[in-house]
């Protein structure tokens, strides 16, 4: 029997180490830099050990019955503990607080075992003997869980099955000693039913762990993915590369936040630094913040309207804290209102002028897209602009998609606006299109006086390559995108299977 | 070590998951969507035809100077013209719940949608009034130095407006192009000419060889004699052999006769051809208006125009002119279970000829027998709610399907279905309401109604439901809920010989100061011939008032 229970100090160790290895690397799976979160995680857990052991002083009676109590409440705690950080990841504000309190409380109950099991085993060896014992199996069990972990569990389990797994082992041990120490512990029967109903939890979990976390996407893209969505209206798709968050809508990249400065600055500057007057801007799409965050820039801008059609998306750019810090928590800010709604309909349903339209729409990639680059479309736009107002048009790449670019050109033109066609190298997209429109010409180099400072992409001398389109990407005849021709989509369609080929 | 220890630790997890998916695919689908049966009037005007004389005697309802029976299209139609000629005092009387008749329409959370016609070819010259009401709607909203129509583009269909699924794949357009032989080519070149020729044609009498209104074409024997042959002996005549070709026929005349190409006449089937085609100065020739609901949009602008009040689930159950002039509508308003008399100075009377038939008291009297000769096709109408069409993994139904506004299938027997929420100008795209639609044409007119009404609402959901899956594979999945619309009377057919038979012309001619007005008295099942009969009728109407 003694036996049996040094024997449990070697799972006992295996499981206490797992889960420190599945919170770190879930830590640094979700939030990025790995280092950082792996050091963070493995110091709260030992330091709550600590307190564990500490704690152990106050347990005076029923050591064994304490001990089995110990394990089946690490068995729900870790064993659960990845599904539920994987599943709470998108729901919850403060992602750390869990994170740390789930590690804390894991470390306690960890710390806590080892104490118990030695003092119940005081009298039966000598003290060295115990100490040489314990503590022989406590690093044999550590170095057995490094081991598996990389190689046998995350390669064939994956993290949350890897949890449930070792949930189930501890219950098993707290069962088993149970089934050894049936005599000498009170309640056995109630502490084992508790247990056979944790180990039903569990194995549950781990037979259902694929429907929670189908990850199934994740080998479509090149970095890991930390967090996935369907919204009733797109698929959102949060990757984190080392520092690098892309963030994919229908597996189409939006924006890597080593380089949308470039994209954004170029959006929102040089139209806006150019207008007339700054007071009233409305955002179309571009429920990232990243659009707003450039036009808070401007003391002058006193609202910022934001429509965007999916909640999720301006929620988790309000909340998620790696997304917060990109946007420099502009969707929070008290000049902008977030309205979730479709454009076209609030468009229709809505009055109001607006000084300067950020247009930050996705590709027009599909029909319903493609009728928000329209003629009826900017029409109705026309009815929500000042009358020295401008708007700007995230409008493609010009030299992968050259015929949408200038269509779209052709028909903001077509629909009684002059245009002021650029573009700039975004590297994770390429060279990408704005088209920045008025009723009178706008002339963007008046602008360069006010870019405001610290901007990292662009600058006054810079803006003329901007204007400047080579030979390559020239203007040529296209279409008006109308309803009832999407032309835009049919060239969309033709230039980018031809260019992704 | 994090994410190279994860790139491994995925690929476990999506080999196991794909497993399990395909585990769940392979299961059976037990469960179908709950199908509802709408179109419950029938019930109502059957009570005509099973014993109309049984009712209790009426209680004066008052009096009006014009009564219109009927609130389809015809009868509407009737009201707007009544109200723009200053006649205010008006009653029109509708057996269903709501109006509108073949053009009623629907909606749930997700859309308005059709239960019948939906959509309006571009009118062309001869369409007086349906141009001067699409005017009055704001449909058309100014016209070029050339006399064409300017459309507002959200009625205009948005492209793609049709295509058609033929060997396995989604080609632009109905007319059939994958797997065209030159042959084919040839012919339908050749069938194209001809129809423009017909569409330039004049007759002796002055008049276009096919226009819309049918009334307005020529009566020359030259084209009229194209009556008394079938649109297949034609073809046959002509040697037009090409099954692309006969294809495309046929779906013509399913979709707006109800008719195979035995059944119908063949100056109907050119005049399908070469009547439309109106010009705009936004769109091309050839474009259709179209709304969420169909032509219950029109029905709706219709309402919101038309003259005097309307009571609707009332069966109209006699009409008959007095011998002091005044002509006394009698009828049961079914909610009420009473009966009630209302006197006209004169009545539209906008039903089809089999109400006309048991109604019209001196029809009763004489029994004319041209009624034999009207034969309609009946229809099923199917809305499909579909949700999850967003992007989705365990699907089987890829969301990158891009539904036109018309879609039909080159091997099926059904007329294919239109996409409801096509017009819509929302971003949204993860619901949307399918309407599938079905004339029965392969046999007896009353045998396939009788098969019609037979067939449990669950039968023709299942039908339905196959019919779509053969075009989208797993799209049954994504089916919610199916609402059903069965027609008995769902279209006049144009069948050889009746559009120049003397029994038409008997069944328009006015009894007294009772006017007929319905799109059977055309031939054809259309609003453009609604509308003309509608307005022709309520001008006949108001010439025996006298003074307005």
């Amino acid at each position: 029997m003694q036996v049996a229970l040094l024997f449990s100090v070697f799972f006992i160790a295996v499981c206490g180490l797992v889960y420190e290895l599945v919170s770190s690397a879930l830590a640094s799976y979700l939030l990025g830099d790995s280092i950082t979160q792996f050091s963070t995680v493995i110091g709260a857990y030992l330091f709550a050990m600590g307190i564990g052991s500490w704690l152990s002083t106050y347990v005076t009676r029923n050591l064994l019955g304490f001990f089995i109590q110990v394990e089946i409440l690490i068995a729900i705690v870790g064993g659960t503990s990845a599904a539920l950080l994987f599943t709470l990841f998108e729901h919850v504000n403060s992602f750390r607080f869990l994170l740390y309190g789930t590690v804390g409380v894991i470390g306690i109950l960890v710390g806590l075992e080892i104490p118990i099991v030695m003092r119940i085993l005081k009298d039966r060896y000598p003290f060295k003997d115990l100490v040489a014992r314990v503590f022989t199996f406590d690093y044999i069990g550590a170095l057995g869980a490094s081991l598996l972990f990389p190689l046998v569990l995350v390669p064939r389990l994956g993290l949350v099955r890897t949890s449930f797994f070792f949930g189930i082992v501890n219950v098993c041990v707290a069962l088993w000693t149970l089934f050894l120490f049936r005599r000498e512990v009170p309640w056995a029967r109630s502490m084992r039913a508790v247990a056979v109903a944790v180990l039903a939890l569990l194995v549950t979990g781990f037979a259902l762990s694929e429907r929670i976390m189908a990850f199934s996407e994740d080998s479509v893209y090149p970095d890991d993915v930390v967090f996935s969505r369907t919204s009733p209206y797109q698929r959102l798709v949060l990757t984190r590369g080392g520092n690098d968050l892309r963030l994919f809508i229908n597996g189409n990249l939006q924006f890597s936040s080593r380089d949308e400065y470039r994209y954004h600055e170029s959006l929102v500057h040089v139209g806006l630094a150019a207008a007339p007057r700054r007071q009233k801007v409305l955002i179309l799409g571009g429920g990232d913040g990243l659009a707003a965050r450039e036009a808070l820039k401007y003391p002058d801008v006193e609202s910022i309207t934001l429509v965007d059609l999916d909640p999720m998306m301006t929620r988790i750019f309000r909340t998620h804290a790696p997304l917060v810090e990109l946007n420099g928590d502009a969707l929070r800010d008290d000049r902008v209102k977030v309205i979730n709604a479709d454009a076209f309909t609030w468009l229709n349903e809505t009055k109001g002028a607006y000084d300067f339209v950020i247009i930050d729409f996705p590709d027009p990639s599909s029909y319903s897209l493609g009728k928000l680059y329209t003629t009826t479309f900017y029409q109705r736009l026309s009815a929500h602009l000042a009358p020295d107002g401008a708007f700007v048009v995230q409008s493609t790449s010009p030299i992968a998609a050259r015929h949408s670019f200038w269509c779209i050109v052709e028909t903001i033109e077509a629909s009684g606006f002059k245009t002021t066609p650029y573009h700039a190298y975004v590297p994770s997209f390429g060279e990408w299109g704005f088209v920045l429109a008025s009723r009178r010409a706008v002339d963007a180099t008046v602008g360069t006086a006010h870019y405001p400072s610290g901007l990292r992409f662009l600058k006054a001398s810079g803006l003329a390559a901007l204007l400047e389109f080579p030979p390559d990407m020239a203007r040529l005849d296209t279409e008006v995108n109308k309803l009832n021709n999407q032309a835009l989509v049919r060239y969309f369609d033709e230039e980018w299977s031809e260019y992704v080929r | 070590m994090s994410s190279a220890a994860q790139g491994v630790a995925i690929g476990g997890v999506v080999s196991a998951a794909v497993a399990l998916g395909s585990g769940m695919t392979s299961l059976p689908a037990i469960s179908r969507p709950p199908v509802v049966l709408r179109g419950a009037a029938a019930h109502a005007g059957h009570m005509l035809r099973d014993d109309a004389r049984a009712f209790p005697p009426p209680t004066p309802a008052g009096r009006t100077r014009v009564a219109i029976v009927g609130g389809g299209v015809a009868g509407l139609s009737a009201a707007w013209r009544c109200k723009k000629r200053g006649v205010k005092d008006v009653v029109l009387l509708e057996l269903d719940s709501g109006l509108g008749g073949n053009a009623r329409s629907g909606a749930n959370a997700i859309s308005a949608f059709p239960w019948g016609a939906h959509y309006l070819p571009l009118p062309g010259n001869d369409a007086i009034y349906v141009r001067e009401f699409l005017e009055d709607i704001g449909v058309i909203t100014d016209v070029d130095d050339q006399g064409r129509p300017f459309y507002e583009e959200t009625a205009l269909c948005s492209a793609p407006q049709e295509r058609l699924l033929i060997h396995g794949r989604w080609q632009d357009g109905i007319v059939p192009r994958l797997g065209e032989t030159p042959e084919d080519q040839r012919q339908f070149r050749e069938f194209g000419k001809l129809m423009a020729q017909y569409r330039g044609a004049k007759g002796a009498d002055g008049r276009p060889a096919f226009t819309i209104p049918v009334d307005l074409s020529s009566n020359d024997p030259e084209f009229r004699a194209l009556d008394h042959v079938s649109v297949a002996v034609w073809l046959d005549a002509r040697g037009f052999t090409s099954p692309y070709l006969r294809w495309y026929v046929a779906y013509a005349c399913k979709d707006d006769f109800g008719t195979t190409l035995a059944d119908t006449s063949a100056w109907a089937g050119i005049h399908y051809f070469a009547s439309r085609g109106g010009d705009a100065a936004n769109a091309e020739t050839g474009s259709v208006l179209t709304w969420p609901e169909g032509n219950g949009h029109l029905v709706r602008k219709l309402t919101e125009r038309a003259a005097g009040s309307t009571r609707v689930g009332v069966v109209v159950y006699d009409v008959e002119e007095d011998e002091d002039g005044s002509v006394r509508i009698d009828y049961l308003d079914v909610k009420e279970h009473r009966t009630y008399r209302l006197l006209a100075d004169a009545v539209v009377f906008a039903a089809p000829r089999y109400v006309a038939k048991r109604v019209i008291g001196a029809y009763r009297r004489t029994k004319p027998d041209f009624f034999d000769k009207f034969t309609y096709a009946p229809w099923v109408v199917a809305n499909l709610s579909l949700s999850g069409l967003g992007p989705s993994r365990h699907t089987r139904f890829r969301p990158d399907y891009r539904f036109a506004w018309d879609n039909v299938s080159f091997t099926s027997p059904t007329l294919g279905y239109i996409n409801a929420t096509h017009q819509s100008l929302s971003a949204k795209g993860s619901e949307t309401v399918l309407t599938h639609y079905q004339a029965l044409v392969e046999g007896d007119s009353l045998a396939l109604r009788r098969k019609a009404y037979e067939t449990s609402a669950e039968e023709w959901r299942d039908q339905i439901l196959t019919d779509m899956t053969r075009m989208h594979p797993g799209i049954d999945e994504h089916v919610d809920a199916v609402d059903l619309w069965v027609w008995g009377h769902g279209m006049i057919r144009p069948t050889p010989g009746f559009l120049s038979s003397p029994a038409l012309a008997q069944a328009r001619a006015p009894v007294g100061k009772i006017f007929f007005a319905h799109s059977d008295l055309s031939g054809v099942s259309i609003f453009e011939e609604a509308q003309y009969r509608g307005v022709v009728a309520a001008d006949g109407a108001i010439a025996t008032l006298g003074s307005v």
